[in-house]
């Protein structure tokens, strides 16, 4: 075998053989991408055609089968009807709290870190790296060993139970991988540029503002998406820095579909999901490349 | 550098050095976040849970030590020792199925076929859904009376029997379903990543030696790939000891404690059973899990390279 090729790539200038694209190796290989595509596609077509079914449809038929007939009430009642224990005013509540959360934490946490792996990156002053050594490892202390001393300051600071000390909770821990990313980021931007600027008597603000910003749009669109996606789909933090009135998206969906009293109604539990999934599949599907790219700056050095 | 700073007048800077702690001042104050957040919440947080473990704290913390009474209690608490062992379980198959679908996926993406960013697409969309959609769409399909055994014994498999989320043993491994589905497309974008970096020649060399496809991954490629794997590695483990949201979506332990949790026993007697003791002193032991997987990794890969 070894032989053959290597004497016919001496022989002769006959050219690589042409590949058919039906070869037996290529029908294997896209018959797995396909088999393994309907895994992965399988629940979320399942989540839609059930939101669209009726409960009688869903009792008597197949959830793999497309529904007879089309109804959008299960999406009307999920987003405005459903009950959590006493309160029926549906998900519209946990998804406006939910947006409540997001706008304040992901402005907050992308100014801090920003700005911070901006000193990081440029200004170093004695002790920077111990801090920022500090933080990349609490990046991966279980948070079950610092929710209560969160519970404690939060409480001492009159913010337990309020969306702004939920906040102030993405803030802290969205900071070590978002230093990381601005920081990786600034230090990519060449130093004779910053160091132009201070000959120029520009001074830590006004580089930053003036130079730095208007040249890490990209860095800042990815810091958002991981955000978004982030903050959105958390649940832990808001099953016990909040209360029910103020309960996320997440922790308002896990209650009405998990709760035990009355009757499964599986069309509404599946729009509630949808809608639950909705935000973070549409920044998914817009973002594309930058959402891998995120993922990317996220991963890879973390 | 000194000199440059527009902070303080030129002229004091030349007779003497400015006193250090006003040096760099703006860079200072805006790193105040970063540090309170690290020395606080990170250091301050962890020690304080590690101290208050050690308590016999209930409903309010105080510190009226015990020794080592709430470990003994809690290694002899059935809860926390099924929590362990799924732990455990979910975390080895975990680790071997997310690295060998994401791999293959990645290898199969990377023979440069058509429509590969539709596949990749389909393989990370799950990625950026929550544990809880995750949770809560299996868990209707793998529902035992509507969902997808109901279909298959109405094909005319009247015996057929799939019901994880009902049966103790075999519940975890619903729960792994749900968790593959969700987390192996990240681990793919990253070994696809790391495919891209190696160069096309060593596919020639490897070609020209007539080593085959799948020996020339297994032999040459795969050990190229060391960093990457080790990044994939770190970052699976991490998120196996998080695992939290997915089984309370999916189970909420049950059936019984059967699919119980480390994560949840600490939320369960913290906040719902008012023992903080014992939430403190599980918590404790997660962060004593973690550093034994976190420090044999940073010693090889930043203690080495500074000796280096």
């Amino acid at each position: 075998m070894v032989d053959l090729t290597s004497s016919r790539y001496v022989e002769g200038p006959r050219g690589p053989k042409p590949r058919r694209s039906f070869s037996r190796a290529n029908i294997f290989l896209y018959g797995t991408l396909i088999v393994v595509s309907v895994y992965y596609l399988l629940p979320l077509y399942v989540m839609v055609v059930t939101s669209l079914k009726g409960m009688p449809e869903i009792r008597t038929g197949n959830i793999f089968s497309p529904p007879l007939e089309i109804t959008f009430q299960p999406w009307v009642k999920a987003w405005a009807q459903a009950c959590t224990g006493i309160n029926c005013d549906g998900l519209s509540r946990g998804f406006w709290n939910s947006v409540k959360i997001l706008i304040p934490s992901i402005v907050l946490s992308i100014a801090v870190a920003s700005v911070n792996g901006y000193a990081l990156a440029r200004w170093k002053f004695k002790g920077s790296e111990v801090f920022f050594t500090i933080l990349i490892v609490g990046a991966f202390i279980p948070y079950q060993t610092m929710l209560y001393p969160l519970v404690i300051i939060l409480r001492e600071i009159g913010l337990m139970g309020d969306l702004s000390g939920l906040v102030l909770v993405h803030t802290i821990f969205g900071m070590p991988i978002l230093t990381l990313l601005f920081r990786n980021y600034f230090a990519s931007i060449p130093e004779d540029l910053h160091k132009a600027a201070r000959v120029d008597g520009a001074g830590f603000w006004s580089i930053y503002f003036r130079i730095m910003l208007p040249m890490s749009l990209p860095i800042f669109v990815v810091a958002i998406i991981l955000q978004v996606t982030g903050i959105w789909n958390d649940f832990l933090f808001g099953v016990i820095y909040t209360k029910p009135e103020t309960y996320p998206m997440t922790v308002q969906l896990n209650n009405i579909v998990n709760s035990v009293q009355g009757v499964k109604e599986y069309n509404v539990n599946m729009a509630a999901t949808l809608l639950t999934g909705l935000v973070p599949l549409v920044i998914y599907f817009v973002s594309g490349k930058l959402f891998v790219r995120g993922i990317a700056a996220g991963a890879v050095k973390g | 550098m000194a000199d440059l700073s527009s902070y303080e007048p030129r002229g004091s800077k030349r007779a003497k050095r400015p006193v250090s702690l006003f040096r760099n001042l703006s860079a200072k104050i805006a790193s105040i976040p970063m540090i309170l957040t690290a020395l606080v919440v990170f250091v301050g947080g962890t020690a304080w849970t590690v101290v208050h473990s050690f308590t016999s704290s209930k409903l309010l913390p105080k510190l009226n030590f015990v020794g080592l009474d709430q470990y003994e209690r809690l290694w002899t608490t059935r809860r926390w020792l099924v929590s362990i062992e799924n732990l455990a379980l979910y975390g080895i198959l975990s680790l071997v199925f997310t690295l060998v679908i994401g791999f293959t996926l990645a290898a199969l993406l990377d023979r440069k076929i058509r429509g590969e960013n539709i596949f990749r697409t389909i393989f990370l969309y799950p990625f950026a859904l929550s544990f809880i959609v995750t949770g809560l769409a299996w868990q209707w399909i793998l529902n035992p009376d509507l969902g997808m055994q109901h279909v298959v014994r109405g094909l005319g498999w009247e015996s057929f029997t799939f019901n994880p989320l009902n049966d103790p043993d075999i519940v975890i491994y619903g729960i792994l379903i749900a968790g593959l589905w969700q987390g192996t497309g990240l681990i793919m974008v990253i070994m696809l990543a790391g495919l891209r970096g190696i160069d096309e020649d060593i596919w020639k060399a490897a070609r020209v030696d007539g080593i085959g496809t799948i020996k020339t991954y297994i032999v040459v490629i795969i050990p190229m790939m060391r960093p990457v794997f080790v990044t994939a590695l770190v970052l699976i483990m991490s998120g196996i000891i998080k695992l939290y949201d997915l089984v309370v979506a999916l189970t909420n332990g049950g059936p019984g404690i059967a699919s119980e949790v480390p994560a949840k026993y600490v939320i369960q007697y913290m906040f719902r059973a008012q023992n903080l003791g014992q939430g403190f002193a599980a918590s404790t032991m997660m962060l004593v899990s973690v550093a034994i997987i976190l420090i044999p990794w940073a010693y090889l890969e930043f203690g080495g390279r500074k000796r280096g």
